[in-house]
C-alpha cells in the first residue's frame, strides 16, 4: 500500500519534472473548429495556433468567421466540432481565461458605470490583483486618463473602444485578443494601438488580431492567417507569405544572351525598357550577380528598382485565385 | 470560493444597476404616493368608525380588506418592476454585447445568472419588506390594526416576487429583453385573474371552474403564494363577518392559509425554473 503510493508520488514527480522541462504550451490552440448558422456554414475546419509572444494577424474578407472563431476561442460561441486550448489549459474550464483579455468586435461597456468602476468590475471578475494606480495607469495608456469618473453612457464610440482596450489590458493578460481594435479610432488612436500591440509584443505578451487595416497587420504582426469561407485559405510568417520579391530593371541594347541570363533568373515581364524579374527569396548576392552578368553581355543598365509584394496584395491575390477556383468548380459541375 | 465572489460581485452590481438606472427612485416615489393614499384612506376609516356608525368588527373587516388592496398594488409594483429588470438585464446585456466581455472573463454562465437572480430577489423582496411594513405601521397609526402574522405575509409577498423574476430570467434567456418582462407580467395577471375565477367557482360549488383556479396556481406559484400572504394580513374575524365560504370568491380576502406542502412545491418551482434558465443561457450563442 505505502510502497504503491510511493510509487505513484515518484511517477508524478517525474511527469511534473517532464512537464516543467517541456516548452510552454501555445497561447492559443485550435483544431478543426466547425460551426453553423442554421443552413450557413459560418467555419469550416479552422486549426490555428497562436505561440507565447507571438502576435497573429487574423485577416480575412467580410464574414469569412474571423468573429465567430474568436467566440469560439472564448467559449462565447460553442463549436460544432473541435479543440480548443488556451495557455495550455483546456478552453472548456472557464479557469483558462484567467489571463487572457478580449475587446470584442461589438464593444459595449455598463453604461451607468464610470470607467473606472468598469475595469474595477472586470479586475474583480478575472480575479487578479491589480492597484487601482495601475488601472489608472492603463486608463492613461489608452487616452482616457482624464475621463476615469464619467460614467460610461456619455462616452463617444471611440471613447467606448478604448475603454474596451483597457478591459482587455488591465488584468495583466498573457494572451489579448483583438477583434479589429481600431474600426472607431482615429488615426492617433490607430498608432496607440500600434505602439500597444508592440509593448505587448515586447513583454512576451501573445496577441491575436483581426484587422482589416492591412498595414497595421503588416507592421506588427509575426504571422498571419488568412480566413476565407470559414477556412484557412493562407497562413504563415510575413516572410513565407512576402518572400516573392520582384526586381524592376531599365535595360537598353539587351541581346538574346542578355535575355536568356534574365530568364534563368525568375519568370520576366517586359513592358517598352522596363523588364520585371521575379526573384527566389533570400538570396542577397542575386542582384548584383545578375546586374554584373548584363552589363558584361552588353546591356546597358539605366535603372534597377527593388520592390517587395505587400500584405494587401498578397491577400487579394490569395482571395481572388480562390474565388476564380470555387467559380471554376462550380461552371464544370454544371 | 471563486465561484461564490462571481456570484456577489454580479448580485452587487445588479443592485447598483437599479439604483442608478432610477429604478430605485421611480419604485420610492409610486411607493410614497400609495402610502399617502391609503394613509388618508385609512384615517377616513378611522373617522367613520368614530362616529360608530362602523361596528368594530366592521372596521376591522374594511381594514382587512383596504390593507390587502394596498397590499396587492406592493406587489403589482414589484412583480411589474422587477420583471422588466430581469428582462432587460439579461437579454439586453447580450443583446447590446456587454454580456461578451464579461462572460470572456474566467467566469461561468450558471455563476452569471445566479448573481443576477440573487442581486433582483434581493432587490425585489427588499422593496416589498420595505414597503409592507411601511404600510403596516401607517394602518397600525391610523385604524389600530396590526395584521395578525406580518412576518410570514411580507416573506410570501417576497416568494411571489421571487416566483416571477425567476420566470421573467427563464424568459430572457429565450426571447427579446421587451417581450420577456411583457410575457412575466401577462402570466402574472392570468393567474390572478384565473384565481379569482376558481375563487368564484368555489363559492358556487363548480368544481370545473375550480380547478382553473388550483391548476394555475400550480403551474405558476405567484397566485397562491399571494392569497398565503393576505391571509396573513387579514383579521381572522374578517372571514366570518364577510359572509364564510362566500369570501373565496372575493379577491381581497383569502379563505384558507397556505399548506406547507404548497410552499415545497413554490420553491421546487423556483428551483426547476432557475435551473432550466441556466441551461438554456448556457446553450446560448452570444
Ligand atoms: N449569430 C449569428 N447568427 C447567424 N449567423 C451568424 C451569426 N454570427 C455570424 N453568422 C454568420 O457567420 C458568418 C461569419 O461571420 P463572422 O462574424 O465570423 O464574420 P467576420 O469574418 O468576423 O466578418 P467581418 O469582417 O464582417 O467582421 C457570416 O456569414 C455570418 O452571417
Ligand atoms: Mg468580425
Amino acid at each position: 500500500m505505502t510502497a504503491g503510493l510511493a510509487g505513484r508520488d515518484a511517477a508524478l514527480d517525474a511527469a511534473s519534472r517532464l512537464v516543467a522541462g517541456l516548452p510552454p504550451a501555445p497561447a492559443v490552440w485550435c483544431s478543426g473548429l466547425r460551426k453553423r448558422y442554421g443552413k450557413r456554414q459560418a467555419v469550416a475546419d479552422v486549426s490555428l495556433e497562436v505561440g507565447r509572444g507571438e502576435v497573429v494577424g487574423l485577416l480575412g474578407p467580410n464574414g469569412a468567421g474571423k468573429t465567430s472563431v474568436i467566440k469560439m476561442l472564448l467559449g462565447l460561441v460553442h463549436p460544432d466540432a473541435g479543440e480548443v486550448m488556451l495557455l495550455g489549459q483546456p478552453a472548456a474550464d472557464p479557469a483558462a481565461r484567467a489571463r487572457v483579455g478580449y475587446l470584442p468586435e461589438l464593444f459595449r461597456y455598463q453604461p451607468w458605470l464610470s470607467a473606472t468602476e468598469v475595469l474595477a468590475l472586470h479586475v474583480r471578475l478575472s480575479g487578479t490583483d491589480v492597484t487601482p494606480a495601475q488601472r489608472r495607469d492603463v486608463l492613461a495608456l489608452v487616452g482616457l486618463g482624464d475621463r476615469a469618473g464619467d460614467r460610461v453612457g456619455g462616452f463617444s464610440k471611440g471613447m467606448q473602444q478604448r475603454l474596451g482596450l483597457a478591459v482587455a489590458l488591465v488584468a495583466r493578460p498573457e494572451l489579448v485578443v483583438l477583434d479589429e481594435p481600431t474600426s472607431a479610432l482615429d488615426p492617433l488612436g490607430r498608432a496607440d494601438v500600434r505602439d500597444i500591440v508592440l509593448d505587448l509584443k515586447a513583454r512576451g505578451v501573445a496577441v491575436l488580431l483581426n484587422s482589416h487595416l492591412i498595414g497595421e497587420v503588416e507592421r506588427v504582426c509575426d504571422r498571419v492567417v488568412i480566413l476565407d469561407r470559414g477556412r484557412v485559405a493562407a497562413s504563415g510568417t510575413l516572410a513565407e507569405l512576402l518572400g516573392q520579391r520582384e526586381l524592376k530593371l531599365q535595360l537598353t541594347g539587351v541581346s538574346a544572351a542578355a535575355r536568356e541570363r534574365l530568364a534563368a533568373t525568375g519568370p520576366v515581364e517586359r513592358e517598352g525598357d522596363w523588364f520585371t524579374v521575379a526573384l527566389a527569396a533570400d538570396e542577397d548576392t542575386a542582384v548584383p550577380a545578375l546586374v554584373a552578368d548584363l552589363v558584361a553581355l552588353g546591356a546597358q543598365v539605366h535603372a534597377v528598382e527593388p520592390a517587395r509584394i505587400t500584405l494587401e496584395e498578397r491577400l487579394l491575390g490569395i482571395l481572388r485565385s480562390a474565388s476564380e477556383a470555387r467559380s471554376d468548380t462550380e461552371g464544370s459541375s454544371r | 470560493m471563486t465561484t461564490a465572489r462571481t456570484v456577489l460581485t454580479i448580485a452587487a452590481l445588479t443592485l447598483q444597476e437599479a439604483s442608478r438606472r432610477r429604478v430605485l427612485l421611480a419604485l420610492v416615489a409610486l411607493t410614497v404616493v400609495l402610502i399617502a393614499l391609503s394613509a388618508w384612506g385609512f384615517s377616513r376609516v378611522a373617522a367613520e368608525s368614530g362616529d360608530a356608525t362602523l361596528t368594530s368588527g366592521e372596521a376591522r373587516l374594511t381594514a382587512s380588506i383596504l390593507l390587502n388592496l394596498v397590499m396587492f398594488g406592493f406587489s403589482l409594483i414589484a412583480a411589474l418592476g422587477t420583471a422588466f429588470l430581469a428582462g432587460p438585464t439579461l437579454s439586453g446585456e447580450t443583446e447590446s454585447g456587454i454580456a461578451l466581455s464579461v462572460l470572456a472573463r474566467p467566469i461561468r454562465r450558471s455563476a452569471l445568472l445566479l448573481g443576477k437572480w440573487l442581486g433582483l430577489v434581493a432587490f425585489g423582496s427588499g422593496f416589498v419588506v420595505v414597503a409592507g411594513l411601511a404600510q403596516c405601521l401607517v394602518v397600525w397609526a391610523t385604524v389600530d390594526y396590526w395584521p395578525p402574522q406580518p412576518a410570514a405575509a411580507l416573506a410570501l409577498l417576497a416568494g411571489q416576487t421571487t416566483v416571477l423574476l425567476t420566470l421573467a430570467l427563464l424568459l430572457s434567456t429565450a426571447v427579446s429583453p421587451m417581450a420577456s418582462g411583457v410575457v412575466a407580467v401577462g402570466l402574472f395577471g392570468t393567474t390572478w385573474i384565473a384565481g379569482v375565477v376558481g375563487g368564484i367557482g368555489g363559492s358556487l360549488g363548480n368544481e370545473a371552474v375550480e380547478r382553473v383556479g388550483t391548476v394555475s396556481r400550480m403551474l405558476l406559484p405567484t397566485d397562491g403564494l399571494w392569497r398565503g400572504a393576505m391571509h396573513g394580513f387579514q383579521d381572522p374575524s374578517a372571514l366570518v363577518q364577510f359572509g364564510g365560504a362566500d369570501s373565496e370568491a372575493f379577491p381581497f380576502l383569502s379563505a384558507a392559509p397556505l399548506t406547507p406542502g404548497y410552499l415545497l412545491w413554490a420553491v421546487a418551482w423556483v428551483v426547476m425554473v432557475g435551473g432550466l434558465a441556466v441551461t438554456s443561457f448556457q446553450r446560448k450563442d452570444l
